[in-house]
This record gives structure tokens, sequence and C-alpha cells, in this order.
């Protein structure tokens, strides 16, 4: 009961010195605004970091990397093998740990269709292992038998981003086109569609699509006009726009008749590996280096790249953006504090008289004391409040002029944390000036002009 | 037994390494019922007494003993809470708060007091009747007179049922008129049984009451200044019982 009283005398308080509350609550206000805007930012960023990490493959893929030799086999350098078919069979053969090997020939080269042609994301030959690889979804046709890899067929299967390309992607065209059967030139030369892949997309893009599908836009004026990739996702830009192709075809058609220099070049651009369990990781690893060691006669031109130094180094980086940023938004609502602290001992100041009158008729220290800390407490979370309601502003102008498509995040834990830190500085900027206001002696406060 | 004991009490203040003493070994009995001025020029210690008296300060020595607790002892948090139920103030600059109406700032202690919402405006509504003010319940402080303000003031001393009011310099502010008219609100509510100090310089004010003390350099004086007695007379109001008090216990 009297503890409401007391509340209610503090909030009447604040609304009697509107303008200065405000004031007072505006560092709060931005306090908060910038915690959750903030820890939003990162949030956004690991969403989008954690996404196209699985996009790229999933946490269990490990790629095995072309590396300059150490330096005591500097003079060995020139026999470097580099990755090759010779490593891919002897790691199946050899390596049991290892569950899925998968090799990848890269190939330069423009895909084409009557008058449009892409740069595709990646236009590769590659082992049906791929798709287990890269964690792809085979949404039609089919994907390479062994008689494509035997005679080395020209045949593709492409993701959607291509299609989109050279057919007309479904907002355009209206309807979902599926070009199986259809004939597109790389590198000048005809393959036949054999497969089309699922549209990957990471949360941000599907919801932005769903949006513009349940509101369609009218068409604007001008020619059509790409929008660049740089606001979308990366790895699923690329993950759409790829093109497969069997190894071999791959090989005989782009590489055999001399890539380099007139030379063939049979060296493979990637060789990825999976292992049975992330749990044997070290074992399986071990035993490929084991392995690729033999195959390349002791000459370590290679290195292992686990999605796991991927994944701490994202955490380390979200880790250190948060504490830096954190800091910075709590020393800006530590200022915040300090600016409760000043107005509430001005307004204790001004009320010397008032504080007299109140112990005179017999308010405790105690109730005097909760009187200036409840106040305290009410511009702190009064302006959390707004604060949290300036947060979604903060965040949609920051969604509008953020180029990445890591699109920030609201958490509610961000809004808890924000939220209780306002009120502890509340708390704590209404301690000193309570404590004055209470120890204020009955008779001085009185006779106070 | 009296409402209010006083046995010996002094209050010491140091000022630069100075022994001022404020009160020295004041004795003093109010009984219940009582209309006493406390009378002396400024500097004299009366406002230090009424101050001991109101628990509003504590004496370095002695012993005072209120309505059967002695207080003397107590702490800040018991000492408001004795204000809070048992002592009501009036004072001479009024001392409302100018944010609440008339009707909160006589709520003010019951507040105070943990009443609850309805009560305590009933209660209000009820003393500033007594007091002539009931109709002016939703004004400022500074919409009214010096006089209404001290009505309402009146009004805020009496709303808790208070044992004794303390009133330091009441019509100190106000014109002669007006301050006659409180003087009247105050000998109407002694006539109805309320214990009431008066604390004043005015030997003319301090005339109004039946029973008078003089506080001189910290002591109750041993007689009444003549030349106090002597401005005084006028009409009925010539003191015809005069305590001589006695010092010590």
């Amino acid at each position: 009961m009297q503890l409401l009283n007391t509340i209610v005398a503090g909030l009447k308080e604040i609304w009697s010195h509107k303008a200065r509350s405000l004031l007072t609550m505006l560092g709060i206000v931005l306090g908060v605004a910038s915690l959750v805007g903030m820890s939003a930012l990162i949030k956004g960023m690991e969403n989008g970091m954690k996404e196209s990490m699985v996009a790229m493959g999933g946490a269990d893929k490990v790629l095995i990397r072309e590396e300059d030799v150490p330096a005591d086999q500097e003079h060995l350098a020139d026999q470097a093998p580099g990755r090759t078919m010779y490593d891919v069979i002897t790691l199946k053969q050899s390596a049991p740990l290892v569950r899925v090997v998968s090799p990848e020939m890269r190939v330069d080269a423009v895909v084409s269709r009557g008058d449009k042609a892409t740069w595709p994301g990646e236009c590769v030959g590659v082992w049906p292992a791929v798709l287990d690889m890269n964690l792809h979804t085979l949404a039609h046709g089919r994907f390479f038998s062994d008689i494509d890899e035997e005679e080395a067929r020209a045949v593709c299967v492409i993701g959607t981003g291509i299609r989109d390309e050279l057919f007309g992607s479904p907002e355009e065209a209206g309807r979902e086109i599926i070009p199986l059967g259809e004939i597109i030139q790389i590198r000048g030369q005809p393959f036949t569609i054999v497969g089309m892949l699922t549209h990957y997309e990471s949360e941000e893009e599907r919801r932005e699509r769903e949006a513009r599908a349940k509101a369609p836009q009218q068409q604007q004026a001008g020619p059509q006009r790409q929008r660049g990739w740089g606001r979308r996702n990366w790895a699923f830009w690329r993950k759409n726009n790829t093109v497969y192709m069997p190894l071999n075809t791959a090989y005989i058609r782009f590489r055999a008749a001399g890539d380099r220099d007139g030379i063939p070049d049979w060296r493979l651009s990637d060789i990825d590996i999976k292992v049975h369990d992330l749990s044997i990781l070290e074992p399986a690893l071990q035993q490929a280096r084991n392995v690729m060691m033999v195959t390349h006669r002791g000459i370590e031109d290679f290195t292992f790249q686990t999605q796991e130094n991927n994944l701490d180094q994202i955490n380390a980086q979200i880790r250190n953006t948060r504490i830096s940023g954190g800091t910075i938004a709590g020393i800006s609502l530590l200022v915040g504090g300090i600016g409760i602290m000043n107005i509430m001992l001005a307004s204790i100041n001004e009320r010397i008289r008032e504080i007299g009158i109140r112990k005179a008729v017999g308010a405790s220290a105690f109730a005097i004391f909760s009187q200036v800390l409840v106040e305290s407490l009410a511009i702190a979370l009064l302006g959390a409040a707004m604060g949290v309601g300036a947060s979604y502003g903060m965040v949609k102008i920051l969604e509008s002029i953020t180029p990445t498509g890591n699109a920030p995040v609201i958490t509610p834990l961000a809004l808890i944390v924000a939220v209780i830190f306002s009120a502890a500085v509340g708390v704590i900027a209404g301690l000193f000036p309570g404590f004055k206001a209470a120890r204020l002696n009955p008779i001085e406060a009185l006779r106070y002009e | 037994m009296a409402l209010v004991e006083l046995r010996n009490v002094s209050k010491i203040y140091h000022l630069g390494g100075e022994e001022i003493r404020a009160l020295d070994d004041v004795t003093l009995d109010i009984d219940e019922g009582e209309f006493i001025s406390i009378i002396g020029p400024s500097g004299s210690g009366k406002s230090t007494l009424m101050h001991i008296l109101g628990c509003l300060d504590s004496p370095s020595h002695g012993s005072i003993r209120l309505d059967g607790t002695m207080i003397q002892s107590a702490n800040a948090r018991e000492l408001a809470a004795i204000r809070n139920r048992k002592i009501g103030f009036v004072f001479q600059f009024f001392n409302l708060l100018p944010k609440l109406n008339v009707a909160q700032n006589v709520e003010l202690p019951m507040v105070y007091s943990g009443i609850s919402g309805r009560e305590r405006h009933q209660r209000a509504m009820a003393a500033l009747e007594q007091v002539g003010m009931a109709n002016r319940s939703q004004h400022r402080p500074s919409q009214l007179s010096g006089g209404q303000q001290q009505r309402a003031a009146i009004a805020r001393a009496l709303v808790n049922n208070p044992r004794i009011i303390f009133a330091d310099e009441p019509t100190g502010n106000l014109d002669t008129h007006t301050g006659e008219a409180i003087l009247e609100l105050f000998r109407q509510l002694s006539s109805e049984g309320r214990t009431i100090v008066l604390v004043t310089h005015d030997p003319e004010i301090a005339a109004v009451t039946p029973r008078r003390i003089e506080i001189r350099d910290g002591k109750i004086a041993e007689k009444l200044d003549l030349t106090l007695a002597g401005l005084s007379p006028r009409g009925g109001r010539v003191p015809h019982e005069v305590h001589d008090q006695e010092p010590g216990a």
C-alpha cells in the first residue's frame, strides 16, 4: 500500500517535469536502443555466417587444400604433385575412416543459351558424391550415371540461378520453368541438362520473397534492373549458380586438350572429404594425411581445412564484436545513468523543503529514500520501454542501410538484458541521491530557502 | 501523569570548538488538554525546545516522556513514527506542498501511516470541515490566501488525531486580522480538548493562552518578564494565573 503510494508519488513527480524527465530518459533510450541494435546486428551477422556455412556443405566437410611446401622441402617444390585422382582413389581405398571423398575439377567457362550468357558461381566436374558433400538436393531430373562418367557425356545439372539467367526466373515467367532436356553451351560446347537442383535461400530471402508474393509490386518504370548480388547472401547465390558435369567430361572436354600452356592438366581443383563422425575427426584426418603423404611421396603440399576451424573463427569473431559492441552500448547506458543521477541530485536540491515537510509529518528516512529510488527507477524503466520501441526503429534503419544479407535480428534475450541493465542503472543512479535525501536533517530542511 | 515530561533536558551545539547551550537543563510538564505558549526572543532556545518536544531533534542530555513513551533514546525511524501518529505541526510559512492540492496536502501524514485511500480522503475532508476549508479542497496552495493556507496546514496537523499540536509562529506571516482568526481557531480547538503548544516571540499572541513559559538563554525564566506581561494586557486576555516554573525536578 505504502509502496504503491510511493510509486504514484514518484510518477507524478516525473509527470510534473515532463521535458526534464524526457531529456533524462533520452540517455537511457539511446543506450537501450544501441544495446539492442548492436546485438541485433551481431545476431544477424551470426545467422548469416552460420547459414552460409551450412550452405557451403555443413560442419563436417573438410577441404583438402593445396599449400606451399614447408621450408625444409623447398628443394622438392617443383616435384609437388598437387591433388589428383590418384589421391582420391587411394583415399577411398585406404582411409576407411573417411566416409565420402568428392573430387572437383573446376572449369572456367561462360554458360550461354541463345543470346543469353552468364558466369556460373561454380562450373565443375564432379562425382555424384558431391550431392552429399555440398548438401545439394536434386529437385528435378537425375544426377549423373556411371555411363555418363565412363563415356564423358556432355550432360549437366544446373542450379536454379543458372535457369533464372538462361530461361527466366519464375517471377518473370509467371511459372516455374524446368529446362530438362534443353541444350546449353558451356564454353561453346553443347550440354544437355539432365537435372536441376532445388532453390536455396537464406531465411531472410525466403521471407522477402514471400512478402513480395503477398504484395506484388507494380512494374517499375524503365529497364529491368538487377539489384546486384551484394545484397544477397553470397554463399546461397553461389550455390544456386552451380553447373555440375561429370568429372571425366570436365577433364576430357576442357583439360585434356591443354588447359595449362598446352599441357594436359589432370590436377583437381578441390578434394573434399567427410568423415563418419565428427567425434573421430582427428584420427580420420590423421589417416587421410598418412595416405596422402604416401601418394605425394612425402611432399607435404596439402593441408586440411575443417569447418570446425571455420566455426571457431566465426564464434571468435562474433564474441569479439559482441564484447566491443556491448561495452560501447553499456557505456552509453552508464552515461544515461549518470544523467539520471545528476537530475535526481538537482531535483533533491530543489525539494529540500518538501523533504523537510514530509519528514516533519512523519515520513521515515526509508520512505524518502524509496521515493527517490522509485523516481529514478521509473525514469530508467520508462526510458527502457521507449528504448525498446526506438530499437525497432533503429533496426529498420540499419536494415535499409546495411549492404549485407545479414538482416539484424532482435532477440528477446537482448531486450530482457537491456531492460534489466537499465533498471540496474536506474537503481544505482538513485542510490546516492536517495541516500542524500534520506539523511537530510528535517529541521535544517524546513529552514532551507 | 503529564502528557509530556521533560526532565533536565539540555541541547548542546559545538560551533568551532565553542560550546553553545541552546537548552540548559530544562524541566517541564505539559498536561493533556493544555493550551500553552512558549515565548522568548529569537535565539533564546524556544525553537530548539519545540524541535525536541516535537521529536524533530534529540536532546544531548536529559529525558523526555511523550504519552508514556521515552523518546530521548529513540532512533530516527521511531521518531518519524512518533511524529506521524502523535504530533501535528503548524509552521510560520505554512509549508504546504505546492504541487499537491489542499486535500492531498492534508492527506500527506496519513500516506505515511499507511491508511487506505478512501479513508484518507474522508478524514481529510472532515479535518478541512473542522477548519472551514472544505470548499477549497481541490485548490492549489498558491490559489489560497495566507490565512486559508494556514487553515489547511492546521487541518493537516489535525488529521492524524495527534496527542499534541505544535504551532511555530503560526501568525507570523499573516496580517493582524487573519492572525486573530487563526488564534481563534486554536482556541476553539483547545476548547475541544486538543493539547496545543504555541511558540512565539510575540507576547500579545502568547497572551491568548492560559499558561505561558518564557525561555531565556536556554533556560525557563524564573518569572514571566513583567514588561512582557505589561505589554499584553488588553481586554480579558490578561493572564490571571501565571505558572511560575520551578527549575529542577
